[in-house]
């Protein structure tokens, strides 16, 4: 059997401070299949980026994993020397940040950064490195490539320079892309042009991509599968139809309830009492116990594990006795 | 509550020809040795319409639309180039006149980032409380603090958290202070920039849910400004559409979404993401919003805009009257835009 592209299992992040360590992402475990989307979706400090950083390596010290492994392709990733991990980044996981204005160096023109990627990773001369750049800026919709390209990213609009970065995302051909937040910074209108062509390119090059957003919206136009992520944990994994139309968590339905839509005639929306516990403290037993209308006893007590139901995976108690009772059967 | 209030037809706010241009020239050296001209940015370009009682407009629009600098105009934070606004009858002139201090305790605004519009050296309560001092609407002390309690508990805080500093608070429950000061010199009218777009969908829901009810409590009147069309939808009962600094289309909520004129207007219905799920196809959206120091002949949108034909590059239109409230567009005066097919 041949391993999943990217395996995560029982990923723990920890930021030490005075009292010990607050635990930002905990025991987070989930697979990835080559060509597929998954979707992050989570408000913010539920740990999503955290994740994504987590995957490439790229976490901010303090924070680091206090255990858990990440399989790219078998091959375990977490634990390796910074050298090795820089020879994966880049060439086998791509990354698109939210804000294109910082991930691009306001020194350097666009050729010399896609260049300067693409000879980093592939043996290439100056003129292919170059003809190659043009060629990924073609494909991202760079309007007239050949002679954008020596310019500097001030001269580019928020939406050219996402469409910039993905191209760099892209220049090494990775198996893998991380896109953390990629439309947050932009407009509606711009939104929907860059979701597409990440989607294109990522499917063109082969890539599996990653897609971090608190955005139901975009999560629903593009990913195949969405994890929701509630206090630095899986609530809820499975394909994206199913969740979004019929969510079984009430952390997920309460969440799809609190989106406004342009089709809902109700006057109010549905509101889920409180906000996301501080990670100083987090209640024992399910994170969302404390917000939630079902929550009884064990709830309280007992942190729920990842239980299958049909086709997707809950952490949730309600549905303990359902599968007890198809297991039984 | 006594307060002269306004006659039931006349609107409470009247903007007529609303303008706001900024000097973006280089520095004057610059200028001289580089042989170029002053540079000006028209932000708000004769922006007209009114806000009746109790009703809530929304203003929509992209970055660089111009909704933030009419908000800040409207509550005095930016003095208009041209134009005027008209609150109840009254010109607002924003200076230090003894009318128009009575006329500010009338309106008050709610920023977009609570995490930048509360002082973190003051106590909660003191946050809440400045406008009545400031204003003078009340001056004993005793009065002032159980106001304030008052208020905390209206927006869903309890009075405890006066004595607390604002960072002791989440995002959520930071708006909800800001609401309270906006609250408490018991204004008719409030200008709410983009009050959830700093916050969570599941906190933003709570934020909306709250401003409605005040809505209906207190008979307030609100200016709603966003950049996100389903929030938009939820909150107002007109909305109006701004295109690169001027409006392009003001009509009924429900009938601006089951039937939009303005095909910018389309173009951003189109552009919104769809999460029921129904197969709709997003349109891929043509481009972006042009630099506004220099912005397109005639019609700003015609670059963009699947129905432009030469007329559209060369005049710019007016407002013609259509079956849902009024858009500025050749193609809907001449009837040759087909009517969109909306899946809603």
């Amino acid at each position: 059997m041949t391993p999943p592209l990217l395996s995560v299992r029982e990923l723990v992040i920890k930021f030490p401070n005075r009292h010990g360590a607050l635990t930002a992402v905990d025991g987070v475990s989930f697979d990835l299949a080559a060509g597929e989307v998954l979707g992050v979706v989570g408000e913010s400090g539920a740990g999503k980026s955290l994740t994504g950083s987590a995957i490439i390596g790229l976490l901010d010290p303090p924070g680091h994993i206090a255990s858990g492994e990440i399989y790219l392709k078998g091959e375990r990733i977490d634990n390796l020397p910074a050298e090795d991990m820089r020879a994966i980044r880049g060439k086998r996981i791509g990354m698109v940040f939210q804000d294109p204005l910082t991930s691009l160096n306001p020194l350097y023109t666009i050729a010399d950064q896609l260049i300067e990627t693409i000879r980093t990773h592939l043996r290439l001369s100056m003129r292919e490195a170059r003809q190659r750049a043009i060629r990924l800026l073609d494909d991202v919709g760079i309007p007239a490539a050949s002679r954008r390209i020596d310019d500097y990213p001030h001269q580019f609009s928020g939406g050219m320079r996402q469409r910039v970065v993905i191209a760099l995302a892209l220049a090494a051909e990775p198996e893998l892309v991380i896109a953390d937040e990629p439309t947050t910074a932009l407009d509606v209108s711009v939104q929907a042009q860059i979701i597409d062509i990440l989607k294109e390119q990522c499917t063109q090059h082969g890539a599996s991509v990653i897609l971090i957003t608190h955005d139901m919206g975009v999560i629903a136009e593009t990913a195949d599968r969405v994890a929701v992520m509630y206090s630095g944990r899986i609530a809820e994994i499975g394909p994206v139809r199913d969740i979004i139309q019929n969510a079984k968590h009430p952390y997920t339905s309460g969440l799809m309830g609190s989106i406004p839509t342009l089709a809902q005639e109700e006057d109010r929306l549905v509101q889920i009492p409180g906000s996301m516990p501080r990670l100083s403290d987090i209640p024992p037993g399910c994170a969302f116990n404390p917000r939630c209308e079902h929550a009884f006893d064990k709830c309280r007590i007992e942190r729920p594990v990842l239980i299958p139901v049909d086709n997707r995976q809950v952490a949730c108690w309600l549905y303990e006795e359902a599968e007890a009772k198809g297991a039984a059967t | 509550m006594t307060k002269i209030s306004a006659q039931p037809d006349t609107p409470l706010i009247q903007v007529a020809e609303l303008s706001r241009v900024f000097d973006v020239s280089k520095p004057w050296l610059n200028r001289l040795i580089e042989r170029e001209p002053k540079q000006f940015l028209r932000a708000v370009d004769k922006v007209t319409f009114e806000i009746r009682k109790g009703e809530t407009l929304a203003l929509v629009g992209e970055s660089g639309s111009g909704k933030s600098t009419i908000a800040k105009m409207l509550v005095g934070l930016l003095d208009p180039s041209e134009g005027t606004i008209v609150f109840d009858g009254q010109p607002m002139i924003m200076d230090n006149s003894a009318r128009m201090m009575e006329l500010r305790k009338r309106f008050q605004m709610i920023f977009q980032s609570p995490y930048a519009s509360l002082n973190p050296r003051w106590k909660v309560a003191d946050v809440i409380a400045e406008p009545m001092v400031v204003l003078g609407v009340e001056k004993d002390s005793a009065k002032i603090e159980a106001r304030v309690n008052e208020l905390l508990e209206l927006v869903g805080l309890s009075a405890a958290d006066g004595s607390k500093f604002p960072h002791e608070f989440s995002g959520g429950q930071r708006q909800r202070i800001a609401i309270a000061r906006a609250l408490s010199s018991n204004p008719e009218f409030i200008v709410c920039d983009e009050p959830t777009s700093a916050l969570d969908v599941s906190v933003q829901a709570q934020i909306l849910n709250l401003m409605r009810d005040l809505q209906d409590q207190l008979g307030l009147t609100y200016l709603f400004i966003s950049h996100d069309l389903s929030v938009v939808r939820h909150m107002a009962n007109r909305i109006g559409v701004l295109y690169l600094g001027a409006l392009v289309e003001i009509a009924d909520s429900k009938q601006l979404f089951k039937a939009p004129q303005h095909p910018y207007t389309r173009m951003l219905l189109d552009a919104v993401p769809d999460l029921e799920m129904t197969g709709r196809q997003r349109k891929e959206v043509e481009g972006e919003i042009p630099n506004p120091i220099n912005p397109p002949s005639g019609c700003t949108f015609h670059p963009r805009c699947p129905f432009a034909n030469e007329r559209c590059e060369r005049e710019v239109p007016h407002w013609t009257q259509t079956k849902t409230g009024v858009a500025a567009c050749h193609g809907v005066e001449e009837g040759r835009i087909p009517p969109a097919e909306m899946v809603r």
